[in-house]
């Protein structure tokens, strides 16, 4: 099969397999499988007939609309080829034009591309649905949302950031800056690159589609047997996480596999950049973590549509179960979501101090550190849940034992401003501003780490206010500073710095204002989850509200810049305009199909900044030298 | 040209910010924070929060001042060198803070268990508690359903009662379970948080120490009404908690003759579907 003549008309081109496809054979392949569960439904289940729910013609539902979905898109014809016994290439769309990013396409540039818009567009409407839950809060009683709706506001807010904003940084730059950063021509493995790109968009369509069966009460931990009675809105909550857990996974297989085998000649483990280690330290957290996940909820899966009964306390099963499961995966995931912010700081901190990176090798102990230590502490979330009672102070002590490698990483930042020359771009404050937010966010987490302080405050607005603190202050901000410092790479355009630098701050201080109150709500007796609050706490509700508007509104201010530099000033980037030294920043912008005409050879480190440091005894001028 | 001694400047401003922070934060600010002094729990938990107030705020004050410093005087100026120095790393510095975090950690733990040892600080322990009280405690136990608590009291004759009242100086075991999902009792002036599993009889040890009402709020998602899921509670003086039990054992004897007995845990009817 030829790709089509770009001269074709535009209808000619439409037809082929590519998005268009995708969703056509999405819809056809959902009501097919809507279909085959009734036909399977036997009235013995009476679960079912209770309520008219038929979990198995949804469940198969979602399975066949992501398997169409991806027949459409042209995952299944390489397969389907080599069985029948041709030749076939297994890169597609390489070549073309805007084609390409509506579709699979082997380029790693190009998925990069599409996960940056794609996981963009689910952070902005899951950032609306935190809008949604903060103007719901202005007043101490229901307004615009009954309790229902409002639990399936808070629940899609959780599920899509947790579920979604696992590659939040990974899809995007892992993909697009790994491979340049290591001097290598492509992924390791370019078409499964793509699946985890489209089964990523597949998930997030499949998640809002709960608004059509009744959304789900449960919030993202979907602890049991609150799982067995949610409505059958809580089927595309199993689904959804599933599928993100598969694309984490393999996208994790992918990264580590790019990073151990195709290193350009002469690039050894201590001349790795140190995203590339954040990249591979996170990479090995989905794929030890995401499988966990996908079995558990698969035994969901099963107590709700075949009456198993893992987690039915009365039918012999245990909700401890469930809870020391999602946690054991729960846990590291929160790690998959730090760990790469962390890549990015000091990736970034080097080029804008003029230095080298302070402590390479702690760096890298550290971020490897964190990556062991977090499969150690998930019992912490259960410290009052009567599991394991004698173990809390164990738990305690590992939780702890993690702001040791976290502390050396803090300190390879800290020291790298040392005797620098600090350069105020928009990449560098936003990197700043995570020392401010993560050391408040890990300071509480000591805190909660504390049992005793811990009765206090779990599951608390105090929890929620620490790991937004992590996790936005952590993550997001990093992910910003991504977005401005490789945004001229990518598109060969610089962001307008002006409205960068109001976007910081405005995103500072409103994220400060938001959040920081909220341990305060926390100690004072507010519970996560919750329509109604005593009418006490509503000034300081109101507070956090505002200032989650602020939020937002500076969300748009970075909206309109990409808007206003992307398509209206295109202001060209240079090749190199930040002056930096690692290999992404030698390619000519934009990059070349294959990045490099031939392999590069590495023989420098990749942070040969700044000056040699002066002898530390002053030397005497040498008197009548000649 | 000379360099300042940077490290010297820093060390001690963050000790001067330190001495004028910590014993603010300590003294002024951390004993009245939440949630108060209403049982030996929550006065526990009070006094574990002004302890890591107390480490926490020099370090704080460390950083902002290195912070501070950094940001100004290590900032890009037109003139002078255009390249920090080229410094690689420190293995002195990286010794002493692996050294000093290490020793934190140490000391955080141990003080944590020992805290902990003091009857479990509030928190659940589960059937069987890892950390008791010395001498006798009254039972209560707390029946979590969708959507609200009651309570019973076995030594008592076993009677169920929508509402909590405690007596003042006694010490309390709160048995926590659940008949459907997963609830949590939160009290948060008592400083006493128990999460409410089915068929698990979840303990905790607490001793009220001043007459005042409380909140009473869930604390785990369970479902449609969640949010309402509130109450409030009183602890009272021995006498009046008295006269209040008795009163309620009169008003709920027809009521007690068709309760099951009391048990650690109740086993439901399978869970169906429910809004």
């Amino acid at each position: 099969m030829n790709e089509t003549a770009t001269s074709a008309p535009l209808w000619r081109r439409l037809i082929g397999f590519n998005l268009l496809s995708g969703i056509v054979l999405l819809i056809v392949g959902f009501y097919v499988g809507w279909w085959l569960g009734h036909q399977i439904h036997a009235e013995s289940l009476d679960f079912i007939d209770d309520t008219n729910q038929n979990d198995i013609a949804l469940m198969f539902g979602y399975l066949f609309a992501v398997i169409g979905f991806l027949i459409g898109l042209g995952f299944a014809r390489y397969p389907l080829t080599r069985i029948f016994g041709r030749q076939r290439t297994v890169f597609e769309n390489e070549e073309g034009g805007v084609g390409r990013y509506f579709g699979l396409c082997t380029d790693h540039k190009v998925v990069g591309v599409q996960y940056l818009l794609g996981i963009g567009l689910f952070f902005f409407i899951a950032g609306l649905n935190a809008m949604l839950i903060r103007a719901e809060l202005l007043r101490p009683s229901p307004q615009l949302f009954n309790a229902g709706n409002y639990l399936t506001l808070v629940s899609l807010h959780g599920t899509m950031m947790m579920g979604m904003m696992t590659s939040g940084v990974l899809g995007p730059f892992g993909n697009y800056f790994v491979p340049l950063m290591i001097g290598s021509r492509r992924m390791a493995f370019p078409r499964v690159e793509s699946l985890t790109f489209w089964l990523l968009m597949a998930a997030g369509v499949i998640l809002f589609s709960t608004i059509f069966f009744g959304g789900f009460p449960t919030g993202w931990t979907g602890y049991g047997p609150l799982n067995v009675q949610a409505n059958y809105g809580f089927d595309s909550y199993i689904f959804f996480f599933a599928l993100v857990g598969i694309s984490m996974m393999l996208l994790g297989l992918n990264l580590i596999t790019t990073i151990v085998t195709m290193r350009a000649p002469g690039l050894t483990w201590r001349r790795l950049p140190i995203f590339c280690w954040g990249a591979l330290s996170t990479s090995i957290l989905m794929v030890l973590a995401a499988p966990v996940l996908i079995a558990t909820l698969l035994m969901v899966a099963l107590d709700r549509g075949l009456q198993t009964s893992f987690f039915l306390p009365s039918a012999g099963g245990s909700p401890y179960l469930f809870q020391n499961l999602f946690w054991f995966f729960g846990h590291p995931e929160v790690y998959v979501l730090a760990l790469p912010g962390m890549g990015i700081l000091l990736e970034i901190l080097p080029v804008f101090a003029r230095k080298p990176l302070w402590g390479y090798r702690v760096a890298v102990a550290g971020l490897l550190g964190i990556m062991l230590l977090s499969f150690f502490v998930w019992q912490h979330h259960l410290f009052v849940s009567g599991l394991n009672a004698g173990l809390r102070p164990f738990y305690m002590f590992s939780t702890e034992l993690i702001s040791i490698p976290t502390g050396l990483v803090f300190l390879c930042g800290m020291a790298t401003l040392w005797r620098a020359r600090i350069r105020y771009t928009v990449p560098m404050l936003f990197c700043l501003a995570w020392f401010f937010n993560f050391f408040i966010g890990g300071v509480s987490g000591v805190f909660l780490s504390d049992v005793p302080s811990d009765v206090a405050t779990h599951g608390s607005f105090f929890v929620m206010a620490h790991f937004h603190y992590t996790i936005m202050g952590g993550l997001v901000f990093t992910f910003f500073a991504a977005i401005y410092y490789w945004v001229p790479k990518m598109f060969g355009v610089m962001l307008n710095e002006t409205l960068g630098k109001i976007h910081f701050w405005a995103m500072f201080i409103a994220f400060n204002s938001t959040f920081f109150p909220l341990f305060a709500l926390g100690l004072m007796g507010m519970p996560r989850r919750v329509v109604t609050y005593p009418s006490h706490l509503q000034a300081l509700n109101d507070w956090v509200s505002v200032s989650a508007f602020v939020l937002g509104a500076s969300m748009l201010v970075f909206l309109f810049n990409v808007v206003y530099s992307l398509v209206f000033v295109r202001e060209p980037a240079a090749a190199n305009p930040w002056g930096s030294k690692s290999l992404e920043w030698q390619t000519p912008t934009p990059v070349p199909l294959h990045n490099f005409d031939r392999p590069p050879v590495i023989d420098s480190d990749p942070y040969e900044y700044g000056q040699p440091p002066p002898p530390t005894v002053p030397r005497e001028a040498p008197a009548g030298a000649g | 040209v000379n360099e300042p001694n940077h490290f010297r400047r820093i060390v001690i401003a963050s000790i001067v910010l330190s001495a004028i922070a910590t014993p603010i934060v300590v003294a002024v600010i951390a004993p009245t924070l939440p949630p108060g002094k209403a049982t030996d729990a929550s006065s526990g938990q009070v006094f574990d929060n002004t302890v890591l107030f107390g480490l926490v705020t020099p370090i704080a004050a460390t950083i902002v001042v290195y912070f501070a410093y950094s940001l100004i005087f290590f900032r890009h100026r037109a003139e002078g060198a255009q390249e920090g120095v080229a410094i690689q790393g420190d293995r002195r510095v990286q010794a002493w803070w692996l050294a000093v975090t290490s020793i934190i950690v140490i000391f955080l733990a141990a003080f944590g268990t020992v805290e902990l040892a003091d009857a479990g600080s509030g928190g659940g322990q589960g059937p069987d508690p890892a950390f008791k009280p010395s001498g006798k405690a009254m039972p209560v136990q707390v029946i979590a359903q969708q959507w609200e608590f009651t309570y019973r009291y076995p030594t008592y004759g076993g009677i169920e009662t929508p509402h909590l009242e405690l007596p003042v100086d006694q010490q309390i075991a709160l048995h926590v379970t659940s008949l459907d999902v997963i609830h949590s009792f939160w009290a948060p002036r008592l400083g006493v948080k128990a999460d409410a599993n089915p068929g698990v009889d979840n303990i905790a040890y607490f001793k009220p120490e001043d007459e005042r009402t409380f909140e009473i709020r869930c604390n785990e998602l369970c479902g449609l009404w969640h949010g309402y899921m509130f109450d409030t509670g009183q602890i009272v003086s021995e006498a009046a908690f008295e006269r209040w039990i008795h009163h309620q054992q009169r008003v709920f004897a027809p009521a007690a003759k068709v309760l099951p007995p009391y048990e650690k845990h109740y086993f439901p009817e399978p869970e169906r579907r429910g809004g």
